[in-house]
């Protein structure tokens, strides 16, 4: 379980997070929506520690990664994978290196047991026979499935998606929803993506949260988030500029 | 004027910090063998060329001025004395570790500072790998590795070359000139030289990645990275050098060297 408890970051002056309480459970798919630059990948990296917190806790299992050093963190962040929004490849590695990279660094798999285990997790990125290409020679769609099948490869038990399909058309948009729910499925791990992608949000989640303000504003099923009256979550679920334009 | 100064004390703090883990780190031998073995081949092997034109040059023109300098006093066969003692305890050391800077520090500024920017440190992280074992390091250990081999050659090179330009060029006697070169060079200012170049080394590569790790703002980030990397490498390297030369010949004095 994932939890956070009164939340605040700032970056100098700039205030991004001013009390989040968030509370994911194991295996809930938990989708968090918000504005752009309303904080939300900055809360994501929170929950596997990339960002330490001005105030408040994180808690993974009941474990406090707040105030752990780097060195603690590394242990933690064994339970998870995370999916960049720009995927974030290793661009000096082939694809097959970059996938292999987790499996190498925990050094208890023979090279026999690393091919095998890299080529199945781009078998269910649906990218077989990449192995050998760079990142630079993929498209957009492409290197986001190679970040999923890096952050799969070692069956981590906590998958972070940052904007998966920022960037993308909706086809290719609709492929990487189909991947994050079939991932989730076949793993059973939980799911925790930041999107501004209203229709990802509902076909992924079965948790939505609004980030609004800082604060998490509502929460609950992806039913009760976009059947809400409310008119704040109203607007964001609407795509409106004015608050005035919705119609209930 | 003190904002300035809290910003370097702050600069200077987190490498120190960084220098202390990295430490730590290479005392627990996480880093990979690979990556050693490359950075090794990045830093020395690929530096040889730049390395050895500086110090086949600076050689040649220290032997040049000198023997003007020393003709008038009837002195020329002191010539290459002079250039030994330099270039192995002043001018080899230094002026390895100024190239070195400028190429490899460089790199490893921008290699690291755009990792950093395009997330590439931060899916480290989360990929349960701590960036200074896995990024740090390798280039800490090459560097001081490389260092004293690129410096070897740039004495050996300088002293050759000063050779060539005072016995052939500037008509140097070349048995009294080699006497008194092996006469007034000691094992002392090859060891100050080795031991400054190993100070050095570390100096490029830490300050090398700490601008790379804690590079920000994009492309213009990167490019700010980079310059300040090799500028404050170099100011760093001029600076302790003097303190290093009196340090060491101190020692050296103790130690009857």
């Amino acid at each position: 379980m994932i939890e956070t408890r009164a939340l605040k970051k700032s970056f100098g002056p700039q205030s991004i997070l001013d009390g989040v309480d968030l509370q994911i459970e194991t295996g809930e798919s938990a989708v968090i929506i918000g504005r752009s630059g309303g904080g939300k990948s900055v809360l994501l990296k929170h929950l596997i520690g990339l960002l330490q917190p001005d105030s408040g806790e994180v808690l993974v299992d009941g474990e406090n990664i707040s105030r752990m050093n780097e060195r603690q963190l590394l242990h933690v962040r064994e339970k998870f994978g995370m999916v960049f929004q720009g995927a974030a490849l290793f661009d000096s590695m082939t694809v097959a290196e970059n996938v292999a990279f987790p499996l190498e660094r925990k050094r208890k798999f023979t090279a026999g047991e690393i091919c095998t285990r890299v080529a199945k997790a781009l078998e269910v990125v649906d990218l077989p026979g990449t192995e050998k290409k760079k990142p630079a020679e993929l498209s957009g769609g492409m290197r986001k499935r190679v970040g999923l099948a890096r952050a799969i490869v070692y069956e981590p038990q906590i998958i972070l998606y940052d904007e998966p399909t920022t960037g993308l058309d909706p086809i290719v948009s609709d492929s990487i929803d189909k991947l994050i729910i079939r991932v989730r499925d076949h793993f059973k791990v939980t799911t925790v993506v930041v999107t501004h992608d209203m229709r990802s949000a509902r076909r992924v989640g079965n948790h939505v949260m609004l980030l609004h303000e800082k604060k998490m504003y509502a929460h609950g099923t992806p039913d009760e988030i976009f059947n809400s009256q409310d008119a704040i979550v109203r607007q964001f679920i609407d795509g409106v500029a004015d608050p005035q334009e919705i119609l209930f | 004027m003190c904002t300035w100064l809290g910003e370097w004390l702050i600069v200077l703090g987190r490498i120190g910090l960084l220098a202390r883990d990295t430490i730590a780190s290479c005392l627990t031998l996480k880093f990979s063998r690979r990556d050693l073995i490359y950075q090794v081949y990045f830093i020395g092997v690929k530096s040889q060329s730049v390395v050895l034109v500086t110090g086949a040059f600076t050689g040649m023109v220290l032997a040049a001025q000198t023997y003007f300098q020393f003709h008038k006093l009837k002195m020329d066969t002191g010539t290459l004395a002079v250039v030994s003692v330099s270039m192995c305890s002043e001018l080899g050391p230094v002026l390895t570790a100024l190239m070195v800077s400028g190429r490899v520090g460089a790199a490893i500024a921008a290699e690291l500072g755009t990792m950093r920017v395009t997330e590439q440190i931060d899916a480290l992280r989360t990929l349960a790998t701590h960036p200074i074992d896995y990024l740090v390091v390798p280039r800490f250990i090459a560097a001081n590795i490389a260092l004293p081999l690129l410096t070897i050659e740039s004495m050996s090179i300088g002293i050759i070359a000063g050779y060539f330009v005072g016995v052939g060029l500037l008509g140097i006697d070349p048995a009294y000139a080699w006497y008194n070169m092996l006469k007034y060079s000691h094992n002392s200012d090859v060891m100050i030289g080795l031991i400054k170049s190993v100070i050095y080394g570390g100096i490029i590569a830490l300050i090398g990645c700490y601008k790379g790790l804690s590079c920000v703002n994009g492309a213009e980030g990167v490019g700010r990275a980079t310059t300040e990397a090799v500028v404050y490498a170099s100011i760093t390297i001029l600076i302790t050098n003097f303190f290093l030369t009196l340090a060491l010949e101190q020692m050296c004095v103790i130690l009857g060297i």
